[in-house]
C-alpha cells in the first residue's frame, strides 16, 4: 500500500463532475426494439457479416467474424431477425455512416448455447482465437483487440500487468461503478491475463477520488490466491491514460513510438479484464457494457446496455431535459460530438454527455498565440504545443514532425489552459491528418515509381542480354576463326570462355542488388519519422483521422481570427 | 466543433490584468516616495496606447472590441511610463507610446508576433533620439527640497510655465547616471557612493521601489503568470557578472547589491524580460535568455554609452530567441535525449 508513486508531468485539473452519476445504482437498461451493430467496434479491420437478411440469430449469436489478426467478431446483442447489413449512422467523429447490421429484436432475449472455457486446459493461442472470436477489445477507448494484447509474443515478457482503473475524464464514471459492484469479477479476468502473459507483477491503479472502488478492490484483491497491489494514485488528468498510469506506478516511461510491452508492461481497463471473465467463465460474448449517462439529464447514472442500443433511448431513460445543446460519446476532454442521437451504444461506447449551455457554455473566440507556455506546462507528453501549433499552421508539417507531433496524445490538455483558447488539437489532428495523406500519396508514387524503375531495369537488362549474346556469338565466332587458324590453342580457350560467363552472371547479380538498394533507399526517405512503428492509440489515430480530414481541413483553414465557433 | 469541450477559466486578459495589478505595489511605491508625477506619465501613455491600438487595429482589419480587452496594450503601456523618466515631456512619452504600438507591435503582426518587447522598443528609440529629455527623473523627496502636487507634475510634462529652478530642484540624477558620471570623472565607486543619493542597496527610494516591483514580480510566479527561471536567471546574470567586476576592481565598478536593486532591473526581471511573446518559451531557453539579459544589461552599464542597460540588454535577446528556442527542446515523454534537427 505504500507503493512509491512517480508524477508524470504535466496535467490538468478540470473540474470531476463524478457524483451526479454515482449516486444511483447501475440499472440494466430495456431491451430496445432494434439493435444496429457496428462492424467496425475496433480497431483494426471490420469484422465481416456471416448472417444474411431475413435470418433469425439468438442473443450472442456471431454475426460478423473477426477479419484477419487484427480485428474481432461481433455477436448480437439479443435474438431477432436481421432485417438489414447496410450503411447506418455510427458514433465516429466524422459522422459519415458506416457497415452494420440491423436486427429487430423478438423481445424473447434467447441465448445461443454457450459454456464456460477451461482456459487452463487451452493451448494459449487457441484460447486467444477464442477471445477474438468471442468479441473482446479493449473497453477503455481505444478498443484495440484484447486477443492481440494478451499475445506475449516470442520476445516480450510481460512480467507487469497494469489493470488501469483511472478513469480519469471528468464525468465518467462507468469504470468505478464496475470496481464498486463487481471487483470480484474483475480480478477473475486478471488471473486469466496473469495465465496468458505470465506476468509476475499485478497492480491496479486507481484514482483517490473514487475511495469506495479503492476500498471494493482492494477487499476483492485480499481473497485473490495470486498478489494483486491495488494502487491509490493522484487523480489529475490525464493520469488514466495508459502510459501516464504506467509512469505513475512504475516510474517507468514507454519509448517514443514503442510500446508498452517492449518494457515489459501490459495495461488493460478494468471493463476488459470484467468482459473477460464474462466471456471465460460464462462463456458469453462482449455484448454489453456500462455506459455513464449524465450531464444535462434528469437522472444521471450508469446503464448496463446491449450493445446497438440507440443512444436516444438511454437519454430518454435518464430523463432527457429542455435545452439541450448536443450530445458526447465520451468526456468533455477527449469525447466526440454525436452526430444524432440514433446512433448506438458501441463497444467503445463509455458515457453518454449531454451538453447545455450552462454545463458547456459555448468557447470563447481564439486570440493569436501568446507564447506564454501555459500550454507547454500542462501538456503530459512534454510537447511545446505552441510550437507545433505554429508550425501546424503554417503548414509546416516537416517542423510539426520534428517537433514529435505524432507523439502527441490529443488529451486536450494544452486547449484547455491555454489562455488565447485556441482550439490546438484541431489543429494537430489537422495537420496529423494532413501528413497521413501525403504519406499516402507518396507511397502510391513510390510504388509507381519502383515499378517504372524495374520496368526500367528489365529492359535495359533484356537489351544487355541481347548484346552480350550478340558479342558472345562474335566472340564464338572469332574464336571459331582462331581455332581454325591454330587448332592447338582449343584447350587454351574453354577456359577463357568460361571465365567471360562467370563474370557475366556477376555483372547481372550486381546489377540488380544495386537497383535493390536503390529502391530500399528510395523507401526509407519516403517514410517520414516515427510514423513507421505504429502503438494501438496512433491506429486508432489513423482511423478517427482518415474520416474526418476533408471536415477539418476546412476548419483549420479558415484564418484564426476570423473562425466561427458554433457549439 | 470538437473535443476539448471545457476550459480553464484563465484569459489572456485575466493574465494581463494580473500583471498590471502587480505592478500596483510598485506604483504605489513610485507615488508615495517620487511624487505622483508618475501618475500622469501612466496615464498619458494609457491612453495614447488604447488610441493607438484601436486605430492600428481597425486599419488592419480586426475587431477592436475583442484585442482591446486583452489589455495587452495598457501592460506595454505601463512598462514602458515607469521605464521613463517620471517628468518626462508629454510628447516623449507620446512619442514612445505609439513607436512601441505602432511599429513594434503592429507593424510585427500584432499580439503575439511581435518579436521585440514593444516597451522596450519604444524605450530605445527615446533614449537614442532625445538623451537630454531623458534624464527629466524626480529625485526622491527625502532629498528634494521641493515637492510637485499632481497639478504641478502635470503641468511640468506637458510643458506648461515653471520656473527652471523650480525643476532643477525637483529633478535628481539617477544612482546609475550618478556613478557613470562619477566614474567618467575619475572617481572611485567609494568616493561616488557618498553622494547623498545612494542608499543601503540602490539610491535612496530607488531601492524601495525596486523591492515593491520584487514583491509583484513574486505574486506573478506565485499565481504561475511567469515561470521563475527569467527573473532568476536575469538577477544572477546581473549579481554574477557585476560580482565578478566589483570582485577584481571594487574602485571602478560599482557591487553587485547595488546594481540588482537599481528599480530598471527588477522591473526588467519579473515585468519585462519575462514577456512571453518576446521571450524564449523552453525551460532551459528561459534560463540562457535570462542569463544573456543580465549579462548584457551589465556589459552596457559598464562599457557602453548609456547609463542603463536593461532594455538593449533585453531586445538583444530577443533577437536571439528563435535560436535558443531551437537548441534547447526538452526532452519528450519516453523520447530519446535528443534535440530536433535545425
Ligand atoms: S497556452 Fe495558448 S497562448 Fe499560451 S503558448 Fe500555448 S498556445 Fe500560445
Ligand atoms: S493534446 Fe497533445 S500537445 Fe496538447 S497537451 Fe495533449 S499531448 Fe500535449
Amino acid at each position: 500500500m505504500s507503493r512509491e508513486l512517480f508524477k508524470f508531468k504535466g496535467g490538468v485539473h478540470p473540474p470531476e463532475h463524478k457524483a451526479e452519476s454515482t449516486s444511483r445504482p447501475i440499472h440494466a437498461a430495456p431491451l430496445p426494439k432494434k439493435l444496429v451493430i457496428p462492424l467496425r467496434q475496433h480497431i483494426g479491420n471490420p469484422a465481416k457479416p456471416v448472417v444474411e437478411i431475413g435470418e433469425r440469430v439468438l442473443k450472442g449469436q456471431m454475426i460478423a467474424a473477426a477479419d484477419g489478426y487484427i480485428s474481432t467478431a461481433v455477436h448480437a446483442s439479443s435474438s431477432g431477425t436481421v432485417t438489414a447489413i447496410d450503411l447506418q449512422p455510427v458514433p465516429h467523429i466524422s459522422g459519415l455512416p458506416d457497415l452494420c447490421i440491423t436486427i429487430e429484436t423478438d423481445g424473447r432475449d434467447e441465448w445461443v448455447a454457450h459454456a464456460p472455457l477451461d482456459y487452463q486446459a487451452m493451448e494459449p493461442s487457441q484460447l486467444r482465437m477464442q477471445l477474438r472470436d468471442l468479441g473482446l477489445a479493449g473497453l477503455g477507448g481505444a478498443v484495440f483487440p484484447s486477443a492481440v494484447k494478451l499475445d506475449p509474443g516470442a520476445s516480450h515478457a510481460c512480467t507487469t500487468l497494469i489493470i488501469n482503473g483511472g478513469e480519469c475524464e471528468p464525468w465518467i464514471t462507468c469504470d468505478d461503478m464496475l470496481m464498486r459492484h463487481h471487483a470480484d469479477e474483475i480480478l477473475q479476468g486478471v488471473g486469466i491475463m496473469r495465465h496468458l502473459l505470465g506476468s509476475t507483477e499485478i497492480l491496479v491503479g486507481i484514482e483517490d477520488n473514487k475511495p469506495e472502488a479503492l476500498d471494493s478492490m482492494r477487499s476483492a484483491a485480499a481473497k485473490l490466491d495470486f498478489a494483486v497491489e491495488v494502487v491509490k494514485v493522484p487523480a489529475r488528468y490525464p493520469g488514466g491514460g495508459a502510459k501516464q498510469m504506467i509512469e505513475t506506478l512504475t516510474g517507468r516511461q514507454v519509448p517514443s513510438g514503442k510500446l508498452s510491452t517492449d518494457i515489459g508492461i501490459q495495461v488493460f481497463n478494468v471493463g476488459t479484464s470484467y468482459a473477460l471473465a464474462r466471456a471465460i467463465h460464462h462463456g458469453e460474448p462482449l455484448i454489453t457494457r456500462l455506459v455513464t449517462v449524465t450531464g444535462h439529464v434528469l437522472r444521471p447514472q450508469n446503464f448496463e446496455v446491449l450493445i446497438g442500443t440507440p443512444m436516444h433511448t438511454l437519454i430518454t431513460l435518464a430523463g432527457d431535459r429542455d435545452g439541450t445543446t448536443g450530445v458526447l460519446m465520451g468526456g468533455p476532454m477527449m469525447g466526440v460530438p454525436m452526430p444524432n442521437l440514433d446512433v448506438p451504444v458501441v463497444k467503445a461506447t463509455n458515457c453518454i454527455l449531454v451538453k447545455s449551455a450552462e454545463l458547456f457554455p459555448p468557447l470563447p473566440k481564439a486570440l493569436p498565440c501568446i507564447r506564454c507556455t501555459r500550454c507547454a506546462d500542462a501538456c503530459p507528453v512534454e510537447l511545446q504545443p505552441q510550437e507545433l501549433f505554429r508550425f501546424a499552421k503554417a503548414g509546416d508539417f516537416g517542423r510539426a514532425q520534428e517537433y514529435h507531433l505524432f507523439d502527441c496524445i490529443e488529451c486536450g490538455c494544452c486547449s484547455y489552459v491555454c489562455p488565447s483558447h485556441i482550439p490546438l488539437v484541431d489543429f494537430y489532428r489537422y495537420a496529423k491528418s494532413e501528413i497521413w495523406a501525403r504519406e499516402k500519396d507518396k507511397r502510391a508514387a513510390d510504388l509507381a515509381r519502383e515499378r517504372h524503375e524495374f520496368r526500367q531495369f528489365r529492359q535495359e537488362r533484356e537489351k544487355k542480354e541481347k548484346a552480350e549474346k550478340l558479342a558472345a556469338k562474335a566472340q564464338a565466332a572469332r574464336a571459331q576463326a582462331a581455332l581454325d587458324q591454330a587448332q592447338r590453342a582449343e584447350l587454351a580457350a574453354a577456359p577463357a570462355a568460361e571465365g567471360a560467363a562467370v563474370s557475366d552472371t556477376d555483372a547481372k547479380k550486381a546489377l540488380i542488388a544495386a537497383a535493390l538498394a536503390r529502391a530500399q533507399a528510395k523507401k526509407s526517405d519516403a517514410a517520414p519519422k516515427n510514423v513507421d512503428q505504429l502503438t494501438s492509440e496512433q491506429l486508432h489515430q489513423i482511423e478517427e483521422i482518415e474520416a474526418r480530414r476533408t471536415k477539418i481541413r476546412e476548419l483549420a483553414r479558415k484564418p484564426l481570427e476570423s473562425e466561427e465557433k458554433k457549439p | 466543433m470538437p473535443s476539448p469541450f471545457i476550459l480553464d477559466r484563465t484569459s489572456v486578459t485575466q493574465v494581463m490584468a494580473w500583471v498590471l495589478a502587480a505592478l500596483l505595489p510598485g506604483i504605489a511605491t513610485y507615488v508615495w516616495l517620487f511624487g505622483p508625477g508618475i501618475l500622469v506619465t501612466l496615464s498619458l501613455a494609457t491612453v495614447t496606447a488604447l488610441a493607438a491600438e484601436a486605430a492600428m487595429l481597425k486599419a488592419r482589419g480586426y475587431a477592436v472590441k475583442p484585442f482591446l480587452a486583452d489589455l495587452s496594450a495598457i501592460v506595454t503601456a505601463w512598462l514602458l511610463a515607469l521605464s521613463l523618466p517620471s517628468l518626462a515631456p508629454w510628447w516623449l512619452i507620446v512619442t514612445g507610446t505609439l513607436f512601441a504600438i505602432v511599429v513594434a507591435k503592429h507593424l510585427y503582426g500584432g499580439l503575439g508576433q511581435n518579436i521585440f518587447n514593444p516597451a522596450m522598443v519604444g524605450y530605445a528609440v527615446l533614449i537614442v533620439s532625445f538623451p537630454v529629455q531623458m534624464t527629466h527623473w524626480a529625485g526622491p523627496n527625502e532629498l528634494t527640497s521641493v515637492h510637485l502636487t499632481l497639478a504641478q507634475s502635470a503641468t511640468v510634462i506637458f510643458g506648461g510655465d515653471m520656473p527652471r529652478a523650480t525643476l532643477d530642484a525637483v529633478t535628481m540624477a539617477t544612482p546609475l547616471d550618478a556613478l557613470r558620471t562619477g566614474l567618467l570623472q575619475q572617481l572611485t565607486v567609494d568616493e561616488v557612493m557618498t553622494h547623498p543619493i545612494f542608499g543601503h542597496y540602490g539610491g535612496v527610494g530607488f531601492e524601495w521601489l525596486a523591492g515593491a516591483f520584487l514583491l509583484g514580480g513574486l505574486l506573478l510566479w506565485a499565481l504561475r503568470i511567469i515561470s521563475w527561471q527569467v527573473p532568476l536567471a536575469f538577477l544572477a546574470g546581473i549579481w554574477l557578472t557585476a560580482g565578478f567586476l566589483n570582485f577584481f576592481d571594487a574602485g571602478r565598478f560599482g557591487p553587485p547589491w547595488f546594481h540588482l536593486f537599481a528599480p530598471s532591473v527588477m522591473l526588467g526581471a519579473f515585468f519585462i524580460a519575462t514577456d512571453p511573446v518576446s521571450g524564449a518559451t523552453t525551460p532551459r531557453g528561459k534560463l540562457i535568455f535570462g542569463l544573456g539579459a543580465g549579462f548584457l544589461t551589465m556589459a552596457i552599464r559598464t562599457w557602453g554609452g548609456f547609463p542603463d542597460g536593461v532594455a538593449f540588454a533585453i531586445l538583444l535577446m530577443n533577437l536571439c530567441v528563435p535560436l535558443i528556442d531551437q537548441y534547447t527542446q526538452p526532452r519528450i515523454y519516453g523520447g530519446a535525449d535528443k534535440e530536433p534537427r535545425a
